[in-house]
């Protein structure tokens, strides 16, 4: 199939949009399909050769934050040429409520139109006041994708309708090989934890006291912390004396962080609610560690139950204790759940999520719509 | 103000009158178009969930009970009415989830000769039944919102085409298959 893509975000800055779009179009290409991305770069960009520069990116405030995009007539007119000569089956948009190329491209064609929205908002007087030009360009799509719940929950509550939702996908090969980080490495002592250190839900405390317990009855036990907020919270609740064995990463890269899920015996995840999937579950199975998660129906799902890692009572520390020490105890049970999670993780891949995708633009081009053509 | 400036300014109010309603007669054509292939699209995607499922009943490759309960329900959505299709539809998605959440249904199948190929065509008929309900449900909507217009229903812009209808069925795929 001929598909175009049409990217908001400048693509030469490192973002969660350009990523997912450059996933997704080299898992169509892998698929055989032929995809054309046109983004926001300048002229002397270096682009893959399946991207198209539409103009130099401006930096632009816009619903609360700043982001690179591009608009204007300049822009405008490479997007509608981009259209008029791509022959496309079907035209694949990334964030049409954005001021960029998204717009731009649903304002310049007409036939069958797809569009992923990703952001979630909250209601605002700027979206309010443009939402009679934007519900024009809405009219113009065939097909609505959300990446998540709260993005779903954005785009109903303002424009109405229904959309489907597609998650992110994970790059699983991008995770299986990987170094440990230097000074660690799985010893069958070693915990692990990643995500916001200050977000209650993402369950740090419970794993903390949960530590506490452990390492009280365990001398060799060690935690490993990565991830954005402040340490001080981490040791705050931990007692003095376990201090040394605590180890806190903070932010990490992306490499970084591959090498952390490398680096644990069991990573625990007690998020207590609210992961409509656990995108950080899914990265952990696919570096081949051994999980131990709260068993939220998100988690018990992506781990079948417990067939492809372990599960503790949501919200219970004395459970997470209990069920680690377990873990740590039992080297060819932690194997085991290991080797069943690389399996079970593939339906997060990539591929699956771009065979879905695809999925969509059959349903939108079943019926004799025919090819994306210029909007006179 | 003298005659011929009254004619003249009568005259571009009812030019631009004129431009704008042939504009917003033109997007309601073009939600209508958008519609009927919605509309399409969905019958498609339906028909082909019936023919998947019939043909997976009769693949010899499920036992007898499981074969009668799949053929049966595709057989009541193939021959509903207009008034049943619906409940059939429905009926459908909920005999599909009892024969494929069976314990280990898809291990099995998948060993057994072409058994794979059935399951993956199964999984993409039920996606796209769900695909293409959410996409035509929205077209409804969207052309609802503008055939009710106090302008389109003055000038009957919309013609002689009826006011759409949603359409709404349980659609919910077997748990084992959702990756959402």
């Amino acid at each position: 199939m001929k598909v175009g893509i049409v990217c908001p975000y400048s693509w030469d800055m490192p973002g969660g949009v350009k990523q997912h779009i450059d996933d997704l179009a080299q898992a169509l290409m892998a698929q055989g399909h032929e995809v054309s991305v046109i983004a926001p770069a300048a002229d002397d960009d270096e682009l893959p050769p399946y991207v198209t520069g539409a103009g130099r990116a401006i930096p632009v405030p816009y619903n609360g934050s700043v982001a690179r995009m591009s608009f204007g007539f300049l822009s405008a007119a490479r997007v509608r040429r981009w259209v008029r000569t791509g022959e496309f089956e079907v035209l694949h948009i990334h964030e049409p409520l954005i001021p960029s190329l998204g717009i731009l491209a649903c304002w310049a064609a007409k036939g069958p139109i797809v569009a992923t929205f990703h952001a979630s908002w909250v209601r605002s007087r700027a979206i309010a006041v443009a939402e009679p030009v934007l519900q024009s360009a809405l009219e113009k799509l065939s097909g609505r994708i959300t990446v998540s719940d709260a993005a779903r929950k954005s785009l109903v509550e303002q424009f109405g309708g229904d959309t489907v939702l597609i998650p992110n996908g994970v790059t699983v090969s991008r995770y299986t090989d990987a170094e440990p980080l230097d000074g660690w490495g799985p010893d069958g002592a070693t915990l692990g934890f990643l995500g916001r250190m200050d977000e209650e839900r993402k369950g740090l405390p419970i794993l903390l006291d949960a530590f506490t317990t452990l390492a009280d009855e365990r001398p060799d036990v060690k935690l490993l912390v990565a991830g954005p907020g402040d340490e001080k919270d981490v040791y705050e609740r931990v007692p003095k004396r376990l201090h040394d064995r605590v180890t806190v990463l903070g932010m990490v890269s992306e490499a970084d962080k591959i090498r952390a899920y490398h680096s644990v015996d069991v990573f625990c995840a007690p998020n207590t609610r609210g992961e409509s999937f656990g995108i950080v579950l899914a990265e952990a199975m696919a570096s081949g560690a051994t999980v131990l998660a709260s068993d939220i129906p998100a988690f018990r799902r992506v781990l079948g139950d417990g067939q492809a890692g372990a599960l503790f009572s949501n919200g219970d520390s004395a459970a997470l204790a209990r069920e680690a020490g377990a873990l740590l105890d039992a080297p060819e049970r932690r194997a085991k759940l290991a080797a069943e999670a690389l399996v079970a993780v593939r339906k997060y891949d990539w591929s699956t999520v771009a065979r879905d995708v695809v999925r969509v633009y059959e349903t939108v081009t079943m019926s004799g719509a025919g090819r994306v053509e210029e909007d006179l | 103000m003298t005659s011929t400036m009254v004619v003249l300014s009568a005259g571009i109010v009812v030019v631009l009158l004129a431009v704008y309603v042939s504009w917003r007669a033109g997007r309601l054509d073009r939600l209508h178009i958008r519609l009927e292939l919605a509309q399409e699209a969905l019958d498609a995607a339906l028909m082909r969930r019936r023919a998947v499922v019939l043909e997976l009943a009769g693949s010899r490759l499920l036992d007898p009970a499981t074969s009668l309960v799949l053929a049966a329900a595709a057989h009541e959505a193939r021959t509903a009415g207009p008034d049943e299709r619906e409940h059939a539809e429905s009926d459908l998605s909920r005999a599909l989830r009892a024969a494929v959440d069976q314990e280990r249904f898809r291990e099995k199948l998948s060993e057994a000769p072409g058994g794979h190929d059935l399951l993956e065509e199964l999984d993409a008929a039920v996606a796209k039944v769900v695909y293409s309900r959410r996409f035509y449900n929205n077209a409804v909507a969207v052309t609802r919102t503008a055939q009710r217009r106090w302008l389109a229903r003055t000038l009957r812009l919309a013609g002689h085409t009826e006011y759409p209808r949603f359409f709404e069925i349980d659609d919910n795929p077997p748990a084992t298959m959702a990756t959402e």
